[in-house]
C-alpha cells in the first residue's frame, strides 16, 4: 500500500473509533453534559486532560517551532508544562470542592457579583474561539496534504466528527473519545521519534539520543554537530539563545500562568469524584504530556540536523521526493538566486543570499518522509495529527455551549429553565460554535497566530489572580477583584493590540516596555491585577459571611462534598 | 465552619508546603532553565550543556515529580488531622 492508502486506512479507522465512543457514552443529564458526571477516574481524566491540552499547535507545530528557535524554543516547553504545577498546587482541589460546572461560576459566585460572572464569560468564550479556529484549520492541513482533499472539504469533514460526538455526547462523550485520541497521537508521535533517534544516535529513547553521538562513527555528540552547521551556515549556534532574559523569563511566565486560567482544561478538573482525585489526575495530566514534551525537543533537534544534511548545497535537480510534495503544497519555496542549481540555505549572518523558505509546521508531518521511514508511519503520524486537532476543537467547543448555556442563559439572565431545556440549549450552543469555529477554519482570519498571544495573556490577567485570591485570601471582595480583572485585561489587550494591529512596525525588542514582546506581556497584566485588587479592596466593605464561609469550605477536602446538582 | 485549632493548623501547613515546592519549581524553570543558563551550561553531561538540558528536558521531569510529592504531602496532611473525603461526602 501507498502513502495515500495508509492515511485512509488509518484517519477512517480512527473516526470510526471516536464515533463508537460517542454512541457508547451519550449524555442523558446537564451533569453529564457539562462534567461526565464527575465520575471520571483520574487516571483517564489526566489523558484526556493530555489530548485535550495538547492541540495541532503541540502535535504539529511546537517541534518545527523548537527546531528554528533552538535554545529560545525552551519557552514553550516550560511555559506549557509548568503551568500544570501552578493548576495542581494551587486551583484544581480547590474548584472541586467547590463544585458547580464551569470557571464563571466559580468566579460569579465567589465574588457575589453578575458583572464579575458575565466578565468571566466573555472572557472564557473569547479565548476558546480563538484557540478553536487554529484546531479545524490545522484539520483542514492535514487531510489536503496526505488526502490530497481540498482544505475547505478537510474543515467539514472535521466539523461534522466533533459535531457528533461533541453534541451528542457533551462532556462524557468527549472525555471518552479524548482518552482514545490521546492514545492515537502519543504513538504516532513516538514511533517516527524513535525511528528517527535509532538511526541517527542509536539510541531506543529520543530522550537519551537528544544528548548522545551521531552514529556515524566520528563520535561527535548531536548537539555540537548541530551547533557546527548551525553556525557554517550563518544562523546562532543551536543550544545558544537569542532572544532577552527578561523577555524568555516573561513570555514563560504568561504561557504558564495562562496554562493554568484556561477554562478549557480548569473544568477537566470538575469531572472527577473527589478533591483527592482532582490532585492526582494534574500528575498525570502533566506525566503524559511530558511524554510528548520531552519528545518535542529531541525531534527537533534530529529534525534539524536531518533537513540540513539533506537540502545543504544539494542539486537541486536530485532532491528527494518529500521537497518536491511539500514544495506544491506552497511551505516549502526554492528560488535559486545565483543560478548555480545548487540549494544555498543560509542564516541571518552569512555572506550568501538564502534560497530557501521552508514553512516549521512540516518539521514534524515530513519528518517520517525525512528519515525514509514505511509508509504506515506516514498515515499514522497524519492520523495523530488529527487527533490532537479534534480532541482539543471539543474540549473548547464544550466550554463555549457551557458558557452560552449554563454561564448566560441560566445564570446570567437568571432564567428558570428546566433540565431538559437546558441540556437542548447546550446542545443547539456546541452545534452553534461548530459552525462558527469551521467558519473561521474555512476563512482564517489572517491574524490568528497574533491572537494566541491574546488567549494566553487574557487567561494570565484576568482568571489566573481571580481564582487565586479567591481562594487564598478570604477577604478579596467583589469590588477588589472586578476592577483588578478590567485593570489586568485592559492593560493587556492594549498593549497587544498596540503593538500586534495597531502599529505593527514598532513591534520590535527596542520599543517594547522592558523589552517584553506582547507574548510576555500577560505578566505584567497579571501583577496589575493582583495590584489593583488588593489596592481597592483596602477601600471597600469586605465579602459577607456566607461567601466568606464559602471560602472556608473550599479549602478543607472534607465536607458537603456535591455543591452540584446531578440528575437523570 | 467553627474555627478549630485544627483547621488553622491544616491550612498552615499547606501553605508551608506550597512554599517549598513552588520556590523548587521557580528555581528548575526561571532560576536553572533561564537566569543560569549560561553558568550551568558550562557543566556538561554527555552532549548536554546542564543549562540547556533544564530548559528544555530537566525542568518538565522535576514538575512532573513536584505534583506527585504533593499529592502524597496532602494525603498525608489529610488523613492526619481527619480532613480527608469519606465515603458519603461523594
Amino acid at each position: 500500500m501507498n502513502v495515500q492508502a495508509w492515511t485512509f486506512v488509518m484517519v477512517v479507522a480512527s473516526f470510526a473509533i471516536y464515533i463508537g465512543v460517542a454512541l457508547w457514552a451519550r449524555a442523558h443529564s446537564t451533569g453529564e453534559f457539562y462534567i461526565a458526571g464527575s465520575s471520571v477516574n483520574p487516571v483517564v481524566n489526566g489523558m484526556a486532560t493530555a489530548a485535550d491540552w495538547m492541540s495541532a499547535a503541540s502535535f504539529i507545530s511546537m517541534a518545527g517551532l523548537i527546531s528554528f528557535m533552538g535554545r529560545d524554543g525552551s519557552v514553550y516547553l516550560m511555559g506549557w508544562t509548568g503551568g500544570y504545577v501552578l493548576l495542581a498546587l494551587l486551583l484544581a482541589p480547590y474548584l472541586r470542592k467547590f463544585g458547580k460546572y464551569t470557571v464563571p461560576d466559580f468566579v460569579g459566585d465567589r465574588y457575589y457579583s453578575q458583572l464579575a460572572r458575565v466578565v468571566a464569560v466573555v472572557c472564557a468564550i473569547f479565548v476558546s474561539f480563538t484557540y478553536v479556529a487554529g484546531q479545524m484549520r490545522g484539520v483542514g492541513i492535514v487531510f489536503s496534504r496526505f488526502l490530497d482533499v481540498d482544505i475547505d472539504i478537510g474543515v467539514l469533514i472535521g466539523m461534522g466528527i466533533v459535531f457528533f460526538y461533541a453534541v451528542l455526547g457533551g462532556m462524557k462523550g468527549i472525555t471518552y473519545t479524548q482518552v482514545a485520541q490521546y492514545c492515537l497521537l502519543i504513538f504516532a508521535y513516538m514511533v517516527p521519534a524513535i525511528f528517527i533517534s535509532l538511526v541517527m544516535t542509536g539510541h531506543v529513547i529520543p530522550q537519551l539520543g537528544f544528548g548522545g553521538t551521531v552514529s556515524d562513527g566520528s563520535g561527535q555528540y548531536l548537539l555540537e554537530r548541530l551547533d557546527g552547521l548551525n553556525q557554517a551556515l550563518g544562523f546562532a549556534a543551536y543550544t545558544d539563545g537569542s532572544k532577552g532574559m527578561l523577555d524568555v523569563l516573561c513570555i514563560t511566565a504568561a504561557l504558564m500562568v495562562g496554562t493554568a486560567g484556561l477554562p478549557h482544561v480548569i473544568v477537566r478538573f470538575y469531572t472527577v469524584k473527589k478533591v483527592a482525585a482532582a490532585r492526582i489526575s494534574a500528575g498525570w495530566a502533566l506525566l503524559f504530556i511530558a511524554l510528548l514534551y520531552t519528545t518535542a525537543p529531541s525531534v527537533a533537534a534530529f529534525a534539524r540536523a536531518n533537513l540540513l544534511n539533506t537540502v545543504s548545497d544539494a542539486p537541486y535537480e536530485s532532491v528527494p521526493d518529500w521537497f518536491r510534495n511539500w514544495e506544491d503544497t506552497g511551505l516549502i519555496h526554492f528560488e535559486d538566486k545565483n543560478g548555480d542549481g545548487r540549494i544555498q540555505y543560509t542564516g541571518p549572518t552569512s555572506a550568501i543570499p538564502n534560497e530557501l523558505k521552508i514553512d516549521r509546521d512540516i518539521m514534524v508531518l515530513a519528518n517520517p518522509e525525512i528519515a525514509r521511514l514505511p509508509a504506515w508511519v506516514i498515515g499514522l503520524v497524519a492520523a495523530g495529527g488529527l487527533a490532537a486537532a479534534l480532541s482539543t476543537a471539543a474540549g473548547l467547543l464544550l466550554v463555549i455551549s457551557t458558557a452560552i448555556a449554563h454561564d448566560l442563559v441560566k445564570r446570567g439572565f437568571g432564567h428558570n429553565i428546566t433540565e431538559h431545556r437546558e441540556l437542548i440549549t447546550a446542545r443547539v450552543a456546541a452545534g452553534v460554535a461548530v459552525c462558527i469555529a469551521g467558519y473561521f477554519g474555512i476563512n482564517p482570519p489572517g491574524f490568528v497566530a497574533q491572537v494566541v498571544a491574546f488567549a494566553f495573556g487574557l487567561a494570565a490577567s484576568s482568571f489566573f489572580p481571580a481564582i487565586i485570591m479567591g481562594i487564598f485570601s478570604r477577604r478579596m471582595n467583589r469590588e477588589g477583584a472586578v476592577s483588578g480583572m478590567i485593570a489586568g485585561i485592559t492593560f493587556t489587550a492594549g498593549y497587544i493590540i498596540w503593538f500586534k494591529f495597531l502599529h505593527p512596525e514598532l513591534n520590535s525588542a527596542e520599543h517594547w516596555w522592558w523589552g517584553i514582546s506582547p507574548e510576555g506581556i500577560g505578566v505584567l497584566g497579571m501583577l496589575l491585577n493582583f495590584s489593583v485588587a488588593i489596592l481597592v479592596k483596602r477601600f471597600t466593605p469586605g465579602p459577607p459571611p456566607a461567601v466568606v464561609e464559602m471560602v472556608e469550605r473550599i479549602r478543607y477536602p472534607r465536607g458537603a462534598g456535591k455543591a452540584h446538582e446531578i440528575s437523570v | 465552619m467553627p474555627h478549630k485549632q485544627k483547621y488553622i493548623k491544616y491550612w498552615r501547613k499547606n501553605l508551608q508546603y506550597l512554599a517549598i515546592l513552588l520556590s523548587i519549581w521557580f528555581v528548575v524553570s526561571y532560576g536553572f532553565g533561564i537566569l543560569l543558563v549560561e553558568q550551568l551550561d558550562q557543566i556538561r553531561i554527555g552532549g548536554f550543556g546542564l543549562g540547556f538540558w533544564f530548559a528544555q528536558q530537566g525542568s518538565i521531569y522535576v514538575f512532573v515529580i513536584l505534583i506527585f510529592v504533593y499529592v502524597w504531602l496532602m494525603n498525608r496532611l489529610d488523613r492526619k488531622h481527619e480532613l480527608d473525603e469519606r465515603e458519603h461526602d461523594e
